[in-house]
């Protein structure tokens, strides 16, 4: 079984300046929400959309004396995503504080892992199209505490707080600077989700802020990154900035393109460009500065002294190693295998676990490839229309499977098939029935055909004369045959024996 | 039974357990004591209601037929550092004006479920920081002890400088105390009382208002060593809230108090001799070291080489976690908020807030602490001072491995000073009553002070007693062979 698909680099993306070309070089720093019910160091809920200040709990709201315990789930949630981007896991790491004032964050600090971080180095490959993919280096990924919500427009002299989120658990997954452009970003983060919800690690839901990243940019002429990657001198890269807490796909894209142009702009001049932190505003399509290097927060971290040191044994790693699901590069490795698809359709079908299994359930003992056309043309496309999911496919793979079993044994034609769908799709029922009831079943008595063809070229002489000229023309009687049929006449015997009859 | 304030846990309980008393006797004699004892300004919440409520259920228990625990009954004082439900627990500081917190601390909830009561919130310096009590916001406290016939007050010491005045004043018959760098042990020395501070993780943190996390320890404060070993037992726990909670047995302390000491090796550290230690201190150590040789016990000279580098090092680590931990106090969900002036924004309103709710000790350390863990000065201060704990804990590793059962030193430089007397002294002189105990909370040892005699002013003087890990009982052991021996029994003349 294929496990690896071998492909090429992309090309890094080029941006044009005013005086010469220009490459970008982008990291990113992805926080994905635990998938846990409860929060990292406390018992509360984090169940989204809840009244506001409802979900805390008296070390949430850092009460005098309160005291963090870690979710032995969530460290779990965190390895789980370790051995699925094929990383080390730390049996020690630990815990620190990271020191800030800020009124959505109670304790005063955020409790993180800087020093020594749960997962260690890892991977993500991140495929652009069949064939082309990126690998893109994990440096390493930590679990810390989600500071609350603050809200300062609900009220001209007050801002409120909302601390339902204070101390949900996020994974931090830092890249390596090993992006190249705003496509492969988004190209990048696509992967990173589709991975941590096969994994289950992490919903993955963008729109309520499941996944946040902080996308760091920097420029460099051609041929410097690959200075760079030979020495890990970060000498032969730009100056970077950080674009804070971006939670669109398409605004990454945006962001990316409009902060290295402006970069680009900066460096052309002359100038230079400073570390700092941005933050980009979509409805001015342009980045602004958050702050410099020079008010950047001295976090004061140290090691955390309400937590001892995580220690996790080789054995308890092994077990969840041992219950880790196919992922997406196996998976879509052992599709273009088993079921002869092309990576492109593999790639479609194993975009989410749903569609890979509803495609499984489908091609079992079946033809594969016609399997994936039914899935990604007519399902896929019949779904999108309305705006389903697959999860709520009116059409369960057993008859999408039925129709492609009565396609394969010539039962019925493609034609017939498409509208034998739509039937089940919006009425239901079993296919076979359903062919049966309605009388659908494809003609393919050889006798009954011929007497049709007879018939259009007894009642077309002149057509004949032409086809005769010209074979390509044989198609307008097929076409007459099968409008006479009702579209039941198996097309493979109507074109043989159009082409026999003419041919005479 | 006359007095029954002064009485010991012991004898307390005896007498409940015997019907001759009752809970609710022994709390109103307490708190009738209390109400007379304003001067002191040990009580800053006094909760009679409470504490009646306790006893008088304490007494139901008490005649049942199950025997009731040997804390059933009690009547305690409460460090108001401790979290109290529903009553104020302020840590001394304006900073949580008019806090009552939703739930209790582990520790006062293990004593109330052994039956102990409750009359109230005792002073202490502003989150333990502090050596005299100076740095309350409800004000000093005063040490019942005067020097000879004077009336100058004087400091009980800190932080538990409620607690040992309560206790020494017989106001209570015990009080929980806190030990950061020495805050039960000092007092419990300037007060004649005995006070431990038990190995870090015997006694949970929860609900206990935190100053250095990785330093903090409870620990009772009481008349005798037998009423420490009882009191201890029953504030002990394993707590799954605490993540630094030790999960061991807790032992039955008192059991272990047997006075027999004989082939047990005593180690006295040559570093514990100081330069500018009165030579009364001294000369009180060496009584001890020979009450123990008398006991049966071997003395054994040892070296604690890293001992002069544990004060600076406890005064970066220290205030570097309270740094941290004190973040909290920002006027955001609880406690002081300052009123804000025009155009005050977010940055205004904590630094009004916090100006206004810390006492200039706390705004010192805090600002220490800020130093030492900021980038640039980090690995010089903070990494530094993590090295040197390391390095004393391995002192104590390596005595300990040797042979030595327990290690006697002074509890404090000196007996106890006049309120004010520091006021004009340079902080530091302040810091250097922690001289002999800080090295026991970096170490996370258990050490306990024991009142050993009378100085030539009349002031009580202590000796400390530093255990191995998590051997409590010995040390306890130790403790009250030491006790017997010296035989103090002195109390202060009541004044007040």
């Amino acid at each position: 079984m294929l496990d690896h698909i071998a492909y090429e680099a992309p090309a890094p993306k080029v941006i044009a300046g005013a005086k010469e070309d220009w490459e970008l070089v982008i990291g990113m720093e992805v926080h994905a929400q635990v998938s846990s019910n409860a929060k990292l160091f406390s018992g509360a809920s984090t169940q989204f959309g809840a009244e506001p200040n409802s979900n805390v709990a008296f070390v949430d709201a850092a009460m005098p004396g309160m005291l963090p315990v870690i979710n032995e789930y969530c460290v779990e949630q965190a390895v789980r995503t370790g051995l699925g981007l094929k990383a080390e896991i730390n049996l020690v790491s630990a815990f620190d504080r990271k020191n800030y004032f800020y009124p959505d964050l109670p304790q005063g600090y955020q409790i993180s892992q800087l020093y020594h971080p749960i997962v260690g180095e890892g991977e993500v490959i991140v495929d652009m199209s069949p064939g082309v993919a990126r690998l893109v280096r994990v440096e390493r990924i930590h679990l810390e505490q989600d500071a609350g919500k603050s809200i300062h427009d609900m009220d001209p002299n007050m801002s409120f707080v909302d601390l339902n989120r204070t101390g949900v658990a996020l994974m931090e997954i830092v890249s390596r600077p090993d992006i190249r452009g705003p496509e492969e970003a988004a190209a990048y983060l696509t992967k990173l989700r589709q991975i941590l919800r096969y994994l289950g690690t992490c919903d993955g839901n963008m729109q309520e802020g499941s996944m946040r990243a902080d996308v760091n940019i920097s420029i460099c002429r051609p041929g410097q990154y690959e200075k760079y990657m030979e020495t890990q001198d970060f000498s032969h890269l730009g100056t970077r900035c950080e674009i804070k807490n971006m939670n669109s796909m398409r605004f990454i894209q945006q962001a990316i393109d409009v902060e290295a142009r402006r970069q680009i702009a900066i460096v052309e001049d002359g100038g230079t460009v400073t570390q700092e932190t941005r933050l980009y505003d979509p409805d001015k399509n342009e980045t602004r500065s958050m702050r410099s290097k020079e008010e950047a927060h001295d976090y004061r971290y140290f090691p955390c002294p309400d937590l001892l040191p995580l220690e996790i044994e080789q054995g308890w790693v092994d077990d969840i190693a041992a219950g880790l699901p196919e992922l997406p590069d196996a998976k879509k490795a052992r599709f273009m295998g088993d079921f002869n698809l092309s990576e492109y359709d593999a790639s479609v079908l194993t975009a989410d676990t749903a569609s890979a299994s509803y495609f499984e359930a489908v091609a079992e003992g079946r033809d594969g490839k016609l399997a994936a056309n039914w899935v990604i043309n007519e399902l896929f496309g019949r779904l999108k229309k309305e705006d389903h999911d697959i999860t709520e496919s009116p059409v369960s793979p057993a008859q999408l499977g039925g129709i492609i079993a009565l396609i394969s044994s010539d039962a019925i034609s493609g034609k017939i098939a498409k509208e034998l769908f739509e039937i089940v799709y919006t009425e239901g029922g079993d296919p076979a029935e359903i062919v049966e009831a309605r009388g659908m079943k494809q003609v393919t008595d050889t006798g009954a055909i011929e007497a049709a063809v007879d018939q259009i070229i007894a009642d077309n002489p002149a057509q004949v004369e032409k086809a005769r000229e010209n074979p390509k023309l044989a198609g307008w009687f097929v076409g007459q045959v099968m409008k006479a049929t009702g579209g039941k006449a198996n097309p493979k015997a109507v074109n043989e024996l159009v082409a026999k009859k003419l041919a005479q | 039974m006359a007095e029954l304030n002064k009485l010991t846990i012991a004898e307390a309980r005896d007498g409940l357990r015997k019907g001759d008393v009752t809970s609710v006797e022994l709390t109103e004699a307490c708190l009738a004591e209390i109400d007379a004892a304003g001067v002191l300004n040990a009580f800053v919440h006094k909760t009679p209601e409470i504490a009646l409520e306790q006893a008088k259920a304490a007494d139901a228990r008490l005649k049942g037929g199950e025997e009731a625990p040997a804390m059933c009954g009690i009547p305690l004082g409460i460090k108001d550092l401790f979290c109290t439900k529903g009553v104020a627990s302020q840590a001394a500081s304006a900073i949580l004006d008019g806090f009552k917190p939703e739930y209790e601390s582990t520790i006062t909830q293990n004593l109330w479920d052994a039956g102990a009561v409750m009359l109230g919130k005792l002073n202490m310096d502003e989150f333990a920081m502090g050596s005299s009590n100076e740095t309350s916001t409800y004000g000093d406290v005063v040490n019942p002890w005067r020097r000879g016939n004077e009336t100058t007050p004087l400091t009980p010491g800190g932080s538990s400088g409620g607690s040992a005045s309560a206790v020494a004043a017989d106001l209570c018959l015990a009080a929980t105390g806190t030990d950061t760098g020495g805050s039960i042990r000092q007092p419990a020395a300037f007060t004649g009382i005995t006070g431990i501070k038990p190995t870090y993780g015997r006694c949970s943190r929860w609900g206990v208002v935190a100053f250095a996390s990785s330093l903090d320890q409870a620990g009772p404060m009481t008349k005798s060593v037998r009423d420490a070993a009882i009191m201890l037992e029953a504030m002990c726990s394993h707590d799954v809230k605490d993540s630094t909670s030790v999960d061991l047995p807790v032992p039955n302390f008192e059991a272990m108090l047997t006075g027999d000491i004989k082939g047990k090796v005593i180690g006295i550290p040559k570093e514990y001799h100081m330069e500018g230690i009165p030579a009364e201190i001294e000369a009180l150590w060496a009584e001890g070291t020979a009450m123990l040789k008398d006991a049966g016990a071997e003395i054994r000279d040892i070296s604690l080489p890293h001992t002069k580098y544990a004060l600076p090092a406890y005064y970066v680590i220290a205030p570097a976690e309270a740094s941290s931990n004190l973040a909290r106090y920002d006027g955001v969900r609880y406690g002081h908020r300052a009123k804000l002036g025009k155009g005050d924004g977010i940055t205004e309103m904590y630094e009004k807030t916090r100006a206004e709710g810390f006492g200039d000790e706390v705004q010192r350390r805090v600002m220490i602490g800020t130093y030492v863990l900021s980038a640039g000065f980090y690995d010089a201060y903070y990494n530094r001072a993590r090295r040197v704990r390391s390095l004393i804990k391995r002192d104590f590793e390596t005595v300990f491995a040797d042979g030595i059962d327990a290690i006697l030193t002074p509890a404090t430089p000196s007996s106890a000073f006049g309120l004010g007397e520091m006021a004009d002294e340079d902080p530091v002189k302040m810091y250097l009553n922690d001289v002999f105990t800080v090295t026991v909370n970096l170490a996370g040892l258990p050490g306990i002070s024991v009142p050993a005699g009378l100085d030539a002013q009349g002031l009580p003087r202590g000796l400390q007693l530093i255990g191995r890990p998590w051997e409590e009982g010995d040390l306890l052991n130790f403790a009250h062979v030491l006790e017997d021996r010296a035989g103090f029994v002195a109390k202060p003349g009541k004044w007040w």
